[in-house]
């Protein structure tokens, strides 16, 4: 199991604090403690799609699903097993489209 | 327009003419066309001087007929004719056709009081050999600076801080609250600079030195009263602003070389360029800045206005690259670092104007202060508006009128930018609700500040300290007024006339004039209800309502678009600069020991790999590396007069 709620806390200190973790906890909203500004929200989905090849779409762009540490955990893993699951769905489907 | 530099002893030293040359030197830039050095028992005045005015006689610094008031004047004092005539009446004999001898016998006749009846830019010193009294004094709104420092018992002055630092006995020392300060508002709060022990004289003020002890005086202060106006129609108002800009443009065409425009393409030029045309017959000469970045280019609009005004027209294209190659010298001027790179094109618009033979513009800056253009008005009047009624769904809809050009923003989800814009219920109470949003978000560049820097400040508040500077009458304005106040008594001089403005006109020299900061016409839009300067969401309202009639319907009706430049991605768009590799890197960041290296080390990363695209990025970038800048060019390699900055330059030329 990838530690995914370690690679999403060192992506926003890297990337929004350069590194510089002040301590903020996995729960703290991000928007609130001033990490994430207006821009920051589209960094944040870019990194997400490109790092667990998922598709944020619009209508998830909300901060119950982004707004710390610990949603954008609990975000990334729903999404990685909808992604699972469609994708084991397909791959079941597929000996039955090739007969 | 010119440059000023001198010394006031306490006692009856004689200034020294070889320190007040190398003073003035520094500054040659403002004034190549002459200079001057005037040294006697307690003082010592210098002066750079660019002929605007009474080319022949005008020559500085400048005595009175008994030669017991001297002067070195940097400015224009608009209404000296009228002065003259008055002062001739009253007896006084003049010996040239200048504004600055106007100075010397107001100041006979008045005092220290004569500023008062001056409508005009300046920053000058008078030397009162009877009363072995200095006079400074500083224009009402801050167009031209004027710096000091004490030095064991004397004062050092000067129209750049380069002039002052020239004094072996002036340390060159960053001043670490002057940081935090450009690092939270844009600009030092006055009289602090980005120097320790170097005072800016604030906008307003007047200086006086006298036996070693030195007073600070405020002799006009902006008054907001909106019930002043409640009695007068607004026909009647758009009247009196009609009348009143009409003749603040007609005085600031006093000159005896020619005088163009700069013409953006927006509403606030394009007034100024039309009232030129009405009062004077001469053809106008246009100059303006276009962009290879479309989203920044305004191109199409400044066409219309060319056409529709009939002027000669010249425009300066700026790229990426231009920033990058030109940004060392331009913060060589600005003498703070900057939070945006806007003041680089201005800086080559000058050249453009000076290449073409022209000393003197004037410009529509100053319009959206006093009449209420800016963006931060209109967000806090929706955050306001919003937060009266949290629930409403129709007024957080009205967040998305806000920063339309701001593509990024636009891309967010209705509940993020709610997210982004909700006023907290402690703001509302706060005398900086207008500004709490932009100062937020410039604060969190404090995150690149190093140990040594963060524990330097400890629990230091610039906010409070801001807030012990607004006068006993502020909470009584309404939000609008207040936003106002801060906007005009701060960002105003200390940054858009200062490091957007003077420095870089100056740094080519090339006087900029500016109609809508004539006082008279900035106290008339302090006296006018908030609702005729942004009516709904309609901003400069009035400003439409009174000069519509003089513009093309493409600038009168187009969407208020503010003047912006490439920022970070300057530095890395194609190539990156030497200088920029050097002053960036962890060795050089670690040594100059202001920020922390391995945070600006991924802030770097982000922008080699792409991954910058937020304004924070860019601020931090700009910020940081202009800070880089002046530590080498004003601290480390001072003696070098700019050369460092020239080093850096073809460093940038050569990669």
């Amino acid at each position: 199991m990838r530690q995914i709620d370690h690679e999403l806390r060192r992506f926003v200190v890297d990337n929004f604090l350069y590194g510089r973790d002040n301590g903020f906890s996995d729960d703290d909203s991000m928007l609130g403690m001033g990490i994430i500004d207006s821009t920051g929200t589209l960094e944040l989905v870019s990194f997400l799609e490109k790092k667990y090849d998922i598709v944020v779409e619009d209508s998830d762009l909300l901060p119950q699903n982004l707004d710390s540490v610990a949603r954008l955990t609990q975000f990334t893993r729903r999404k990685l097993e909808q992604k699972q699951a469609t994708g084991e769905c397909s791959a079941r489907r597929e000996p039955v489209h090739s007969e | 327009m010119c440059g000023i530099a001198g010394v006031c002893h306490s006692d009856d030293a004689k200034g020294d003419p070889r320190l007040l040359r190398k003073m003035i030197s520094l500054v040659r830039h403002r004034g190549p066309d002459d200079s001057g050095v005037y040294s006697d028992h307690g003082i010592g005045l210098a002066h750079a001087r660019l002929s605007i005015i009474d080319l022949s006689t005008g020559q500085q610094p400048m005595h009175n007929e008994d030669r017991s008031l001297w002067i070195t004047f940097n400015g224009e004092i608009f209404n000296y004719v009228e002065l003259r005539q008055e002062l001739l009446q009253s007896g006084h004999r003049f010996a040239t056709q200048s504004d600055t001898e106007v100075i010397l016998h107001l100041y006979e006749e008045e005092g220290e009081d004569c500023v008062r009846m001056m409508n005009g830019q300046w920053g000058f010193a008078l030397w009162d050999s009877r009363q072995r009294k200095l006079f400074l004094s500083r224009d009402r709104l801050g167009v031209r600076p004027l710096f000091y420092a004490s030095v064991g018992n004397d004062l050092v002055f000067g129209s750049e801080i380069k002039s002052i630092l020239a004094h072996p006995g002036v340390p060159r020392e960053l001043d670490l609250v002057g940081l935090d300060q450009v690092f939270t508002f844009w600009c030092t709060v006055p009289p602090r600079t980005i120097f320790r022990g170097i005072h800016e004289l604030p906008p307003g003020h007047s200086l006086t030195f006298k036996d070693g002890e030195l007073t600070l005086h405020r002799y006009w202060q902006l008054d907001f009263d909106a019930s002043a106006g409640n009695g007068t129609s607004e026909q009647e108002h758009a009247e009196r602003l009609q009348d009143l800009l009409l003749d603040a443009t007609r005085i600031r065409l006093r000159s005896d070389v020619p005088v163009g425009a700069y013409l953006s393409g927006g509403l606030d030029s394009t007034i100024i360029t039309a009232l030129i045309n009405r009062v004077s017959t001469t053809s106008l000469r246009t100059f303006s800045i276009g962009f290879s970045a479309k989203e920044l280019d305004e191109s199409t609009f400044q066409r219309e206005a060319i056409a529709f005004l009939n002027t000669a027209h010249s425009q300066i294209s700026c790229d990426y690259p231009d920033i990058a190659r030109t940004f060392p010298e331009v913060i060589w001027h600005t003498e703070k670092p900057v939070i945006r790179a806007a003041p680089v094109p201005m800086f080559l618009l000058s050249k453009l104007v000076w290449d073409a033979g022209f000393k003197v513009v004037l410009t529509g800056e100053g319009a959206d202060e006093v009449f209420g253009g800016y963006d931060i008005y209109k967000e806090a009047k929706i955050r306001r508006f919003w937060a009266e009624q949290p629930e409403s769904k129709h007024r957080s809809r009205l967040l998305r009128r806000l920063y339309p050009y701001q593509s990024k923003l636009q891309q967010q989800s209705d509940v993020y930018l709610q997210s982004f814009f909700r006023a907290r219920p402690e703001d509302l109470e706060s005398p900086f609700f207008s500004h709490l949003p932009r100062w937020d978000l410039t604060s969190r560049l404090k995150v690149f500040f190093s140990e040594d820097v963060r524990t330097a400040l400890g629990d230091y508040d610039c906010q409070l300290e801001l807030a012990s500077c607004l006068p006993p009458t502020f909470s009584r304005w309404d939000g609008f007024s207040q936003a106002q106040y801060l906007e005009t008594t701060f960002l105003l001089p200390g940054y858009i006339l200062s490091s957007q403005g003077d420095r870089v006109g100056m740094a080519h020299s090339v006087e900029a004039r500016h109609p809508f900061l004539d006082y008279r016409i900035v106290e008339l839009g302090a006296r006018m209800p908030p609702h005729l300067k942004m009516k709904v969401l309609n901003e400069k309202y009035i400003l439409k309502r009174a000069f519509g009639h003089l513009l093309p319907p493409a600038v009168l009706n187009r969407p208020k678009q503010p003047y912006r430049a490439p920022d970070g991605k300057s530095f890395f768009a194609r190539t990156t600069p030497e200088y920029v590799h050097e002053l960036l890197s962890p060795e050089t960041v670690k040594a100059d020991g202001v920020f922390d290296f391995a945070s600006v080390n991924r802030l770097v990363d982000k922008f080699k790999t792409g991954r910058a695209i937020g304004v924070k990025d860019d601020m931090a970038l700009v910020g940081i590396l202009s800070t880089q800048i002046l530590l080498r060019q004003f601290i480390e390699e001072f003696e070098l007069g700019g050369l460092s900055c020239g080093k850096l330059t073809m460093s940038c030329a050569a990669s």
